[in-house]
């Protein structure tokens, strides 16, 4: 078995510092690789992407980032939408769109169901991130990305497509859309941090009339039922449950300290959500 | 040697050279001349001629040199000419008049410059890679990169790998984890920009006259800004401004006036404080007198209660990453922000101390990107009040007697006045939770939690985005409130100790802090030894010619443009070698000058960075500015504001050298602790200058040569590269690597310290009240009240809660006691600001430096967190809390205008949850200026921000800006201008 080119990236260790996002302009912008891509144009196109999500809601948020490129599938819709032959796969997993070859074929912009593929309109041709082939074909081990990458979001592996399976097993890698069947070769790290929710909230209590953070208090989530979280409350008696599916409904949030408890029912919507500030009833 | 022979020598030297380099034949077709060497008191010398290359000579003296070098006599001829050549004798005799040039200026420099390149035709820079590949290095405002050239093109940049044969990283272990960092350098966005910037459609190509401006005629005056350019030649263009320098010079001193915008390229020839202060000081000019505005809070406040004058009024760093991650138990990021400027070398560390439980906290009214990305607990007071939750958090800890009570005894002096202020006895207010909360609108409870969290844990403070000061709560209305709270909870919690101290990762890795390089504040051959720190180290290791401005007026920056428009300008001076040196007043005009009739504008724009800008711009019209001529790489959005436009090249195109983050003594003593590694680098001319652009070293001999004075610029025919080859040669660097290694590889890494060698941990000393060890000449031998090295620079020696030296300037913005005073913009308090509801931050840049990298070619333009798209203009992004945002009716990234009295600027939306309600956060760092209308007096559509902050004084007997919690309001952008400023100079 031959090997393959991977990329994985890391949802959780990206900080938007866009870094390769901009060592990917600098790398096609004003450059031809006959081959390989033709330059990229000054502006507007984004082979790597950078998605932004906010999770919960003022004040208590986080912020996450996630890159995005052509995922150089193994089933990729490109080819199958491409005429002449001018989407290709290497035998090493890389997927080239011939320059030359895909002049016209808007079709291969529209194929893509990652919106990875922009479209020339000088040169009127279809282009996406070519993995940095023309480098990685003359010696290179990492894509440019990872070679700029302050965070270590990415890493360049070249393996055999068995042990890239072990790896995914093992580290819990996903692929965007694998319903599509796509078999993408970028996987993603923490991938939850864009795709799932989660709960959180600040739990209070009261002591000779006075507010305090009520810390170390255990928090319990449960669903029809069965518990499907468990946490406890911070310095600041915050709390967040993660990885809870989006429109998942019929949760029971249940809080219990000695200076008191209180139970709360919700149903997730579209997004994470932030529960406010709870205030424990003397029980 | 004796004369005769080495006289000999040189056209055999010459002749030699011409025969194996082609391009020194070449170079010596560029001239025919004679040049006569010669002694003053015999008739003895010999004589060279070029003629279209070919070189004839002969041992007499010539009836008609054109060029004539004199040595007073036999003995200075020979040690001056001896190889190999003694910097410090050749800089005696020149600037004693031992030797002298006779002849036209600019033929002077090009021969003395042709005599040195018999040297340097030898060297060789870069790496072949194969396939007519080079590999050259270059240093860039976002760090040190690798540049990889074919045809005369610039292909790619990226970080330097290191290789085998790079000294070693430093590791830390911490709780049994060991630390190290990437094999690598690492780099700002705007540093990953540069090739865009250097084939940017907006790069300056060729030199350009005003259509409008007749220097000898009708100047147009009020149209600077509005008129057309056409190409002119350098010879026409230099004429002009030579023609004019001499005019203004004849009209007084003074009349010359120079502004720069805060930084310029990397490298420490080409850096203002070198290449420019060296012109400037032979010119002689009026200077702007800079506030310290990435710090004011710091210098006009905190110094007061503990000194460290010399570093702008923040705290020691050394040793704190290792103390930190060995000792702290939590870090408080407190208006600190260092993944958005510096996180590109920091931030890993800041992750490892997440892997090592240390708990954070993040205080802004921003979900800052340092806090997004680590985590841990946000606290976000309404904008400019963090003052009073400091103080509230004092409370507690004196209520709960959670503090440090043994370094409060034997360290500070004054405690018991502070007490009793936050207690309320001397005031009837308490400063408690709850007090504050009604302020700052945060919870009293989370108040108390983090008071009792921090009074029982080791705590770092990161104060501002370097942890250890900058930017931030700083550089506001209370900024100098803030600050000095910060320097007064370290105080109440023993800074020093181990694990309680100021930083936040950014600063204080374990380097060697004794292998020396000049930084840029050193002001390379500027020879300036008053406005640079040149004398420190510089000028006794790079001998070279002291030159000093015989103008002494300066205007205070923030006002130039009340300056030029009103003749007057009062403000204090920005004096770090003492407490005391800030209250010395500094005015326009200065006595025996005159005012300013000319302005020679270099590098960046300051319409992104200066508060209230319209007045800048406003100022270009005024009649009283005569000539202004603006040399830049890039046209800007100020750059139209001239009558001359001089195209500078990049650092790619011409040769420089510097140490990554390197500023040397001056203001931040070894800042490069930032770095991971430090990084020395060659600044390789990568490639010929684009167009007919050319290096400001270049630009700036030209002008001298016009005046005479190109020999004396350049000592002696200096070029770049060989000013490069002496500063390599005044460094550590020549004891480590050979100049020829170092000029092709690039780049050098100094190793690090080994373990017992590191910098002892900041502030231990003091903690301990042992004599100062940490290394840094700070402060000045004079301003110890006891013994040298015995406590802090104030005038008890102790941390001074009630600051006494405040005692001796009566400014009502910084009583002695740091009275908790709501001075931001309110419109409560004052009705006329009745309508403007929202509060503006200007925070320093993400994704471009000051205004560098925002460029209409730039990569970075294309970041959807930096600027937006929308129908073919790019907007610079506004940050709007979602609520406030849909009380307005606008979408993300809808466009939006942002405005108050001073200003209007539209800006697209980032309609975010991030943001507290209430506030609006946008990066004051425009390159663009794109009036609707009447210049200084239109809606800016270019997202200058900073011009909607006011230009008042963040203290009464100071000068310094206050650009945040400004007051405006916003409303989506129809399109239709009809704004005006209230007050129009």
């Amino acid at each position: 078995m031959a090997k393959k080119w991977n990329l994985i990236v890391d949802v959780a260790r990206c900080d938007n510092c866009r870094l390769c996002f901009l060592a990917v302009k600098d790398e096609y912008v004003g450059n031809d690789f006959p081959g390989y891509s033709a330059a990229q144009p000054e502006h507007g196109h984004n082979w790597l992407d950078i998605r932004r999500k906010e999770r919960g809601s003022y004040p208590l948020l986080e912020a996450r980032f996630m890159p995005v490129m052509c995922n150089h599938c193994d089933s990729a819709p490109c080819i199958e939408a491409a005429r002449e032959g001018a989407v290709r796969k290497r035998p090493d997993g890389i997927v080239i769109i011939d320059p030359e070859k895909s002049k016209g074929q808007k079709q291969i912009v529209d194929a893509c169901p990652y919106g990875a593929i922009c479209w020339n309109e000088e040169k009127q041709i279809p282009q996406a991130w070519p993995f940095d082939a023309q480098l990685l074909d003359k010696g290179w081990t990492r894509v440019r990305g990872e070679q700029t990458c302050p965070m270590d979001v990415y890493r360049t592996l070249q393996v055999e497509d068995d042990e890239m399976q072990r790896i995914q097993a093992e580290e819990g890698l996903e692929v965007l859309k694998p319903e599509l069947e796509t078999r993408p070769r970028v996987y993603y790290k923490n991938l939850h941090l864009m795709t799932q929710c989660f709960v959180a909230g600040t739990v209070v209590r009261h002591e000779g009339g006075v507010e305090e953070c009520a810390a170390g208090v255990e928090v319990v989530l449960r669903q029809e039922g069965r518990e499907v979280g468990r946490a406890t409350t911070d310095t600041f008696g915050e709390f967040k449950i993660d990885r809870l599916e989006p429109n998942s409904r019929g949760y029971q949030l249940e809080v219990s300290a000695s200076s008191g408890s209180l139970s709360i029912q919700f149903d997730l919507g579209d997004e994470s959500r932030y529960l406010g500030t709870m205030t424990l009833a003397a029980g | 040697m004796n004369l005769s022979v080495l006289l000999w020598g040189i056209p055999q030297a010459m002749r030699a050279a011409a025969k194996v380099y082609p391009d020194y034949a070449a170079r010596l077709k560029e001239r025919n001349l004679v040049v006569q060497f010669r002694l003053r008191d015999k008739p003895e010398g010999r004589w060279i001629k070029l003629d279209n290359g070919r070189i004839s000579t002969g041992k007499d003296l010539h009836t008609k040199p054109d060029l004539t070098l004199h040595f007073q006599n036999r003995a200075i001829a020979e040690e001056f000419l001896t190889p190999p050549f003694d910097l410090l004798t050749r800089v005696d005799a020149a600037k004693n008049f031992k030797i002298g040039l006779d002849g036209p200026d600019e033929l002077a420099v090009w021969f003395m410059a042709t005599l040195a390149r018999l040297e340097s035709i030898t060297w060789k820079a870069g790496t072949d890679m194969g396939d007519g590949v080079v590999r050259y290095t270059s240093g860039t405002n976002g760090g040190p990169i690798f540049v990889y050239v074919k045809d005369g093109r610039i292909i790619r940049t990226t970080p330097i790998d290191f290789d085998e044969t790079d000294a070693p990283s430093w590791s830390i272990t911490a709780r049994g984890k060991t630390f190290t960092p990437a094999r690598r350098t690492t780099l700002g966005a705007h540093g990953a920009c540069q090739k865009s910037m250097l084939y940017s459609k907006a790069r300056l190509l060729y030199p350009m006259k005003r259509v409008d401006f007749d220097p000898d005629g009708e100047r147009n005056i009020g149209n600077r800004g509005k008129s057309e350019f056409v190409r002119i030649s350098w010879d026409e263009a230099l004429d002009i401004v030579t023609k004019e320098i001499k005019r203004a010079k004849a009209v007084g001193p003074g009349a010359i006036c120079v502004a720069n915008g805060s930084h310029h390229q990397w490298g420490n020839l080409g850096h203002y404080l070198s290449a420019f202060n060296r012109f400037w000081n032979l010119i002689g000019v009026t200077r702007l007198m800079h506030s310290p505005d990435s710090w004011e809070g710091w210098f006009w406040g905190a110094m007061h209660h503990w000194g460290n004058s010399l570093r702008l009024g923040c705290p020691e760093f050394y040793g704190t990453v290792e103390d930190c991650l060995k000792e702290a138990e939590m870090i408080v990021f407190w208006s600190s922000d260092p993944d958005t400027t510096y996180g590109f070398e920091g931030a890993r560390r800041r992750e490892w101390a997440r892997e090592l439980g240390i708990k954070m906290v993040h205080i802004d009214p921003y979900l800052n990107h340092t806090a997004a990305h680590l985590g841990g607990k946000w606290i976000a007071p309404k904008a400019g009040t963090d003052p009073a939750l400091a103080q509230a958090l004092c409370h507690v800890w004196i209520t709960e007697g959670l503090y440090d009570k043994e370094f409060v005894e034997k360290r500070t002096t004054g405690f018991d006045e502070w007490k009793a202020y936050i207690l309320g006895e001397s005031d009837g207010v308490p400063k408690t939770p709850e007090w504050q909360e009604a302020e700052t609108g945060v919870p009293a409870r989370d108040v108390r939690a983090l008071a009792r969290e921090w009074g029982t844990k080791k705590t770092y403070l990161g104060a501002g985005s370097w942890g250890v000061g900058v930017g931030g709560a700083c550089r506001g209305p209370t900024g100098m409130q803030w600050a000095r709270m910060m320097t007064i909870l370290g105080a109440m919690q023993g800074y020093g100790r181990p694990g309680s101290n100021f930083g936040n990762l950014q600063f204080g890795s374990p380097l060697d802090f004794s292998f020396y390089f000049p930084g840029y504040g050193e002001g390379s051959f500027s020879g300036d030894l008053t406005y640079s720190a040149n004398s420190a180290n510089n000028y006794q290791r790079m001998p070279h010619i002291v030159t000093m401005s015989s103008v002494r007026q300066v205007i205070p920056r923030m006002w130039m443009p009340e300056a030029i428009t009103q003749g007057k300008a009062l403000g204090y001076a920005t004096d770090v070698g003492s407490v005391q040196g800030q209250f010395f007043p500094v005015g326009y005009p200065s006595p025996g000058h005159v005012r300013v009739e000319m302005l020679y504008k270099y590098g960046s724009q300051i319409f992104g960075t200066m508060v209230d800008g319209n007045r800048w711009a406003r100022m270009y019209q005024h009649e009283s500015l005569k000539f202004v001529v603006n040399q830049s790489v890039w046209k800007e959005g100020e750059t139209p504001f001239a009558d001359i436009i001089l195209p500078a090249c990049t650092v790619f195109e011409k040769w420089d050298i510097g140490e990554w983050y390197n500023v040397g003594a001056g203001y931040v003593h070894h800042m490069y602790s930032m770095n991971n590694h430090r990084v020395i680098s060659m600044q390789h001319k990568c490639i010929e200058p684009r167009g007919e652009s050319k290096s400001d070293y270049d630009i700036f001999l030209s002008i001298m040569e016009r005046l005479g004075l190109g020999a004396v610029y350049s000592e002696g025919g200096t070029t770049e590269l060989d000013w490069c080859k002496r500063v390599f040669d005044s460094s550590d660097l020549s004891k480590h690597i050979s100049w020829r290694q170092f000029l092709k590889k690039g780049y050098y890494v100094v190793p690090p310290e080994a373990n017992e060698g590191r910098a002892p941990t900041a502030n231990r000393w003091y903690y301990e009240g042992r004599k100062k060890d940490t290394p840094e000449p700070y402060p000045l031998p004079s301003d110890y009240v006891g013994e040298y090295l015995q406590g802090l620079q104030t005038p008890s020696g102790k941390f001074e809660f009630v600051a006494s030296t405040l005692k001796r300037i009566d400014d009502p913005d910084r009583p002695p006691l740091n009275r908790y005073m709501p001075t931001y913009e309110d419109p409560v308090r004052d009705p006329e600001l009745a309508g403007f509801t929202l509060k503006l931050l200007t925070p320093h840049t993400r994704y471009s430096f000051h205004v560098m990298g925002d460029d209409e070619s730039s990569s970075v333009w294309d970041i959807r967190e930096h600027r937006i798209c929308n129908n073919g203009h790019y907007y610079l992004v506004a940050r709007i809390n979602r609520q406030d945002a849909e009380a307005r009716g606008i979408g993300n990234e809808d466009l939006i205008r942002l405005w108050n009295n001073r200003a209007s600027v539209v800006c697209a939306a980032q309609v975010t949850d991030r943001i507290q309600p209430g506030v609006v956060s946008a990066y004051a760092g425009s390159a663009q200026y794109r009036p609707a209308g009447e210049p200084g007096r239109s809606t800016d559509l270019g997202g200058c921000v900073n011009m909607l902050n006011p230009s008042k004084s963040i203290a009464s007997k100071g000068h310094g800006m206050r650009p945040n919690t400004t007051l405006i309001q916003v409303e989506k952008w129809t399109g239709v201008d009809t704004w005006q400023p209230a007050e129009a100079v």
